[in-house]
């Protein structure tokens, strides 16, 4: 099953207290040289059949309308269709 | 006047603004987040609480649910709406009103008795306040941080759409210490700290938090 992902971001001008808290815990953790984080959102939906442009235009619409709000979000789509077909490559 | 109040699924202070509603004058109705429609009722208030456990976004769920469909659409025929707390989050979403709340900046739940003053006494909520009226009214809030870009904030500034700003020390980060606003009319109105809290005397921090429910009777026979 074809998958479309919608990564939120918050804007740029907007604080993200999130990201600034992980930001915090990273060096008492010992890792070194991150010098900004900030933390969004990945929805993964799962479509049925193909994922045609008008597919692609209601997500969009989704992501807009619930998925992110477009006063402190931005947001992006792309189609992962890897995500389903290939067995996971275990690191 | 008939005064509604919306229970969705994790609302917490409904009774409470149910009650500040009846100590105002006036009838409260209940009303339920499945509800297609409002009793009749005159006005309607949005209570604070964690509405569909603030998944997504605090306010996001809950936009969509049926009762709010009626609320946008009497709120556009002028009924007055205010929205405290999670309600606020709520007519944020919806786009009734300017900007959006986002977490603390300084990251903690802020639960405290505010000083406020009251900018904007020209909306139903407000009409028995004094312009610039000091009060005191309980705030309890973990997203709480009022943001919108800078044109934004301009525009609401200059059209006298804040309601109220945060005196003393800044308690959630809130651009220009904004604690609420209202929409261009005025009819719809939204607010961080819960004068729902301070409506009596035997808690809380007095009942500085009354005028809002008694503003409705004012601004109806202006």
């Amino acid at each position: 099953m074809p998958k479309v992902v919608v990564d939120v971001m918050p804007k740029p001008e907007i604080l993200d207290p999130q990201g600034k808290a992980v930001l915090g815990a990273l060096p008492r953790l010992g890792f070194d040289g991150v010098v900004d984080v900030r933390q969004g959102k990945r929805f993964e939906l799962e479509v049925a059949g193909e994922v045609t442009d008008a597919v692609l235009a209601q997500v969009h619409e989704m992501a807009g309308t619930l998925l992110s709000n477009p006063v402190i979000e931005n947001f992006t789509v792309h189609v992962d269709d890897a995500v389903a077909d290939t067995p996971e490559v275990v690191a | 006047m008939k005064v509604g109040v919306v229970t969705f699924p994790g609302s917490l202070d409904d009774v409470d603004a149910q009650r500040a509603v009846r100590i105002g004058g006036h009838e409260a109705v209940a009303l339920w987040h499945g509800d297609h429609d409002l009793r009749g009722v005159d006005a309607v208030v949005l209570p604070g609480g964690f509405s569909y456990g603030d998944y997504l976004r605090c306010g996001a769920i809950s936009r969509f649910s049926p009762v709010m469909t009626e609320v946008i659409e009497a709120a556009g025929k002028g009924m007055p709406v205010l929205g405290i707390c999670n309600g606020f989050q709520i007519l944020c979403e919806s786009h009734l009103l300017p900007g959006a709340l986002i977490r603390n900046d300084h990251r903690k739940f802020a639960c405290r008795d505010q000083r406020l003053s009251i900018d904007n006494v020209a909306t139903p909520w407000t009409a028995a306040y004094t312009e610039g009226q000091e009060v005191t009214i309980v705030l309890k809030n973990g997203e709480g941080g009022f943001v919108a870009d800078a044109e934004t904030l301009d525009r609401i500034e200059g059209e006298g759409q804040v309601v109220a700003r945060y005196l003393g020390d800044n308690p959630n980060g809130s651009m220009r210490a904004i604690a609420g606003v209202a929409n261009e009319r005025g009819n719809v109105v939204g607010l961080m700290p819960h004068p729902e809290h301070a409506v009596e005397d035997l808690t809380g921090a007095g009942t500085d938090g009354l005028g809002f429910f008694t503003s409705l009777a004012a601004a109806a026979f202006a």
